[in-house]
């Protein structure tokens, strides 16, 4: 059989092809177009660290530059998955430091990464370039120095939310005095100080700095020389800013910002003190993402910030913008995409702020182009939800949080089925949805009807019955991610749906009513799927079957059941019974 | 009655053995129970007529011991013992919006199905609950650190402070890495520091300072010397300036270490006063008299330390 084109111009074709998808369908028309293919993929991504091992991925795709890898559950974030769960980065690590010697990025999520496993990373990639590690843990400050000093041609060092060790500060000194290739650095999440001056020259001789997040430490004096020594810088992120304001920092402070005609996004804040927010006015308008999550700050001074950045897309906030702020926000921001509000106080039992369903409502209605919504809130109606699906059937993803659980709808004290329901029905394209407060089976049969783009769901305290992870199991086809908390579903669903979970990425559950017997049969039955119960009372065979398991974690894989488990996890499989890790 | 896998498109032993896939107490669910062999009803997925909806909702109560299983035992046991969730009856105080929620209970019962396996209802009881609100770590302990220290400023509420400090406790990390981290920001360097007889405190940056000098020079600009705008809205001080350090004036500096006792400042090492120290007080000399035999039974256990 003849070829229509020799391998190199297929070659060429699929280097344009940047979507998995794609590659992926391409990698199924025939045997050669897979071989081509696999030997030009430049990047993987990995969304759960065990469906594949490092071997398997190596092996079918030689040539690697870039890889993205994730590792717990998203539960993990609020402590719902026990430490040494998992998710060590080290085996992917040495592996690709045998085989991808030419490896230039790494991204890890959610993963256990050592001080070795940077040590590594830093002396087997001569090419290295950019190293992520968000929500990562298990790692020390001298891990960053080995990066720091090994990585000659680092571009990005992004160590967003990771919980790091914090030694010291000295880490930074550790980049050498010819080192000028940095284009992004965040450091946020680290506690220490770093020496000043090395900061100061680092951001000094690297031209190409873009992206600058300092941490707390740095005080609000020091950051105009930064400023002023970075004036190309997009993103920024300031220290603490608690200082009390003073004439000359904060003219300063004006100067070089005025400087900067490039920036985009501005982050920190830390214990902001109003007064130092005017220093920014001169960047407002070309501000798109601003990130005040942190900003201890009362509405009106957030409203004077908010109502001169007219391109503002993206906006996290705490609950103290309130309702008024949200109004404000919805008249002055008509760009506005993203939507972020925290709480500022989720344990009191009483609001301390003003902000209601209403200002999401306001939002919703004000801001044509809003895709993304993360609000916590301490009430909601279904009439506030219902104007929030008409007023934007555009959104993606929509993540309601009522901070009482089961808290029904305030007005008419009945369920939120309603509401979310017509979420579900009106945003078509929805791709995202938490749901809180009080809700039955009802919610979940309107989620199973029209939810049909829906790929990630989380569900708390909600259902009556096992009919809920039914009608999701078998409505909602793009489902790929569902994780669900201390709601009543049990063995039925699960069992009858079984092949669908074959089609998913992961399902969690923790605090149900799923059996071990259940589990048990469900490993024994689906040898694609990992079903691993996490059970810190004991093993799970000292108790009677029918007994319901603590958390449940399946997922498919290619990998067979993990080798590295920690004593409170059991992978249910053909074995059946008692398998020990 | 072993559970049956139901693969897609439903049962394919319908009314067989075990359609119901239900691992639970042998009481609940079976065949005839749920109407599977029903002929005429209209069948759901699992071939149950729907009338038997209401069945299901009871069956599903698993164990605790090996009872039947249904409603009779209420919301809290609806799970036994095992993994439970906390239910009303572990908040006794009830809720702050309580009435609603019975309401809406008794409403599903009657609209729905029995929905005895309705999780329980926390009150004022959020803190109690491991992992919600679902917020991250991370944010969690920076609010918390934020909360500490921006107390004092604002002056709000008497209450606020036992709240936060409530609210603190109650927070589970799961792990004692993160309870570290708290008090690794601690040491970010900013304290409170109160003056006995100002309301409002302050804050100040002590890595920021490298030696007790600079830092009760600090202390007297901020208590006695500067009248311009401040964090907590600009009380003019009047008073006479002195010297922090050598008990020669109205006041001393003293400050409570990580074990909650207050010590005098100036004695130990800076870095060993660094490590320890959690707040500082200005406090009037009169008070501070009860101080001097405490601060040398403490010194000595220090310098026993430090051995």
């Amino acid at each position: 059989m003849a070829y229509s084109f020799p391998e190199e111009v297929l070659e060429y074709v699929f280097a344009f092809l940047s979507s998995d998808k794609d590659r992926n369908a391409v990698s199924l028309v025939c045997k050669s177009w897979y071989e081509i293919e696999r030997w030009c993929r430049r990047r993987v991504f990995i969304g759960n660290c065990y469906a594949v091992s490092p071997q398997i991925v190596i092996r079918r795709f030689p040539e690697v530059r870039a890889v993205k890898i994730k590792g717990k559950p998203h539960f993990a974030d609020f402590n719902l998955v026990p430490e040494r769960w998992g998710a060590y980065v080290y085996p992917w690590i040495s592996a690709m430091a045998r085989s991808y010697p030419w490896l230039e990025e790494i991204k890890l999520k959610r993963m256990v990464v050592t001080d070795e496993s940077l040590e590594l990373i830093s002396k087997s990639f001569k090419n290295f370039k950019v190293l992520m590690l968000s929500s990562c843990e298990g790692f020390t400050t001298d891990g960053l120095s080995s990066i720091a000093a090994n990585c000659r041609n680092l571009r990005e060092l992004d160590l967003r939310e990771s919980d790091v060790e914090d030694l010291s500060g000295h880490w930074l000194s550790h980049f050498p005095d010819n080192f000028t290739s940095l284009v992004s650095l965040n450091m946020s999440c680290l506690g220490s100080e770093v020496s000043f001056s090395a900061l100061e020259r680092l951001v000094s001789r690297c031209p190409n700095l873009k992206t600058l997040r300092l941490n707390r430490a740095v005080p609000v004096e020091k950051l105009a020389s930064l400023l002023r020594r970075a004036p190309q810088l997009v993103e920024f992120g300031t220290g603490a800013y608690s200082t009390e304001i003073r004439t000359d920092i904060f003219s300063n402070l004006v100067g070089a910002f005025s400087g900067c005609k490039h920036l985009k996004s501005l982050s920190g804040f830390w214990d902001v003190v109003p007064a130092y927010l005017p220093a920014m006015y001169c960047v407002c308008s070309r501000i798109t993402s601003l990130n005040l999550s942190y900003a201890t700050v009362q509405s009106p001074d957030l409203v004077e910030l908010i109502s001169q950045c007219p391109n503002l897309k993206c906006l996290w906030v705490l609950d103290y913008i309130e309702d008024a702020g949200l109004k404000a926000l919805s008249s002055y921001c008509k760009d506005l995409q993203e939507l972020r509000v925290f709480p500022s106080d989720p344990y009191s039992a009483e609001p301390n702020v003003s902000l209601t369903e209403q200002g999401l409502v306001t939002v919703s209605a004000g801001c044509p182009k809003l895709q993304s919504v993360l609000y916590f809130c301490r009430q909601m109606s279904n009439a506030a939800l219902v104007a929030i699906a008409r007023n934007r059937p555009n959104l993606i993803r929509f993540r309601l949080c009522i901070i009482e659980p089961q808290a029904p709808d305030y007005l008419t004290l009945e369920p939120l089925d309603t509401g979310f329901g017509a979420i579900v029905e009106h945003c078509k394209e929805l791709r995202r949805l938490s749901l809180s407060g009080l809700l039955t089976d009802r919610v979940f049969e309107y989620i199973g009807t029209h939810a049909k783009k829906l790929e990630m769901l989380s569900i708390a305290f909600a259902g009556d019955s096992d009919l809920g992870l039914h009608y999701v199991l078998s409505g909602c086809e793009s489902l790929r991610k569902l994780e669900i908390r201390d709601c009543p579903f049990g063995d039925k669903a699960l069992l009858a749906n079984a092949a669908k979970l074959e089609t998913m990425r992961s399902l969690w559950m923790s605090s149900c009513s799923v059996s071990y017997g259940a589990c048990k049969l469900l490993g024994q039955k689906m040898p694609n799927l990992n079903v691993e119960v996490i059970d810190e009372r004991g093993p799970p065979d000292s108790r009677p079957k029918t007994c319901p398991v603590e958390k449940l974690y399946v997922y498919r894989t290619v990998a067979g059941p993990r080798a590295d488990k920690p004593d409170f996890v059991w992978t249910m499989d053909e074995d059946g019974a008692l398998r020990l890790s | 009655m072993e559970p049956t896998l139901g693969l897609l498109g439903g049962f394919g032993g319908g009314g067989g053995r075990g359609g119901g896939g239900v691992g639970a107490c042998s009481t609940a669910l079976s065949c005839d129970q749920t109407g599977l062999n029903v002929p005429n009803s209209e069948k759901d997925y699992m071939g149950i007529s729907k009338e038997a909806e209401l069945e299901l909702g009871l069956g599903l109560s698993l164990c605790s011991g090996g009872g039947s299983g249904v409603e009779a035992k209420g919301k809290g046991s609806a799970w036994g013992d095992y993994g439970r969730i906390l239910t009303a009856k572990d908040f006794p105080n009830g809720f702050s919006t309580g009435s609603g929620r019975a309401a809406a209970g008794t409403k599903r019962a009657a609209a729905d199905s029995v929905g005895s396996a309705e999780a329980g209802s926390p009150s004022t009881g959020v803190s109690q609950v491991v992992g919600w609100p679902p917020i991250r770590a991370y944010r969690m302990n920076t609010l918390v650190n934020q909360a500490k220290t921006s107390n004092a400023e604002d002056g709000e509420g008497v209450d606020r402070d036992e709240k936060k400090e409530n609210s603190k406790k109650k927070i589970n990390h799961g792990n004692d890495k993160n309870d570290s981290n708290i008090r690794e920001r601690d040491h970010l360097g900013f304290v409170k520091v109160n003056m006995d007889g100002l309301p409002i405190g302050r804050k100040v940056d002590l890595k920021a300072h490298t030696s007790y000098e600079t830092l009760a020079q600090t202390l007297e600009e901020m208590f006695f010397k500067h009248p311009s705008r401040t964090i907590c809205g600009g009380k003019e001080q009047s008073i006479q300036p002195f010297k922090l350090l050598d008990g020669s004036a109205e006041f001393v500096l003293t400050y409570e270490d990580k074990e909650g006792d207050w010590m005098l400042v100036g004695d130990v090492p800076w870095g060993m006063f660094l490590s320890t120290v959690k707040r500082l007080r200005i406090m009037k000399i009169s008070e501070a008299n009860g101080l001097a035999p405490k601060f040398h039974k403490r010194n000595e256990k220090q310098r026993a330390r430090a051995i």
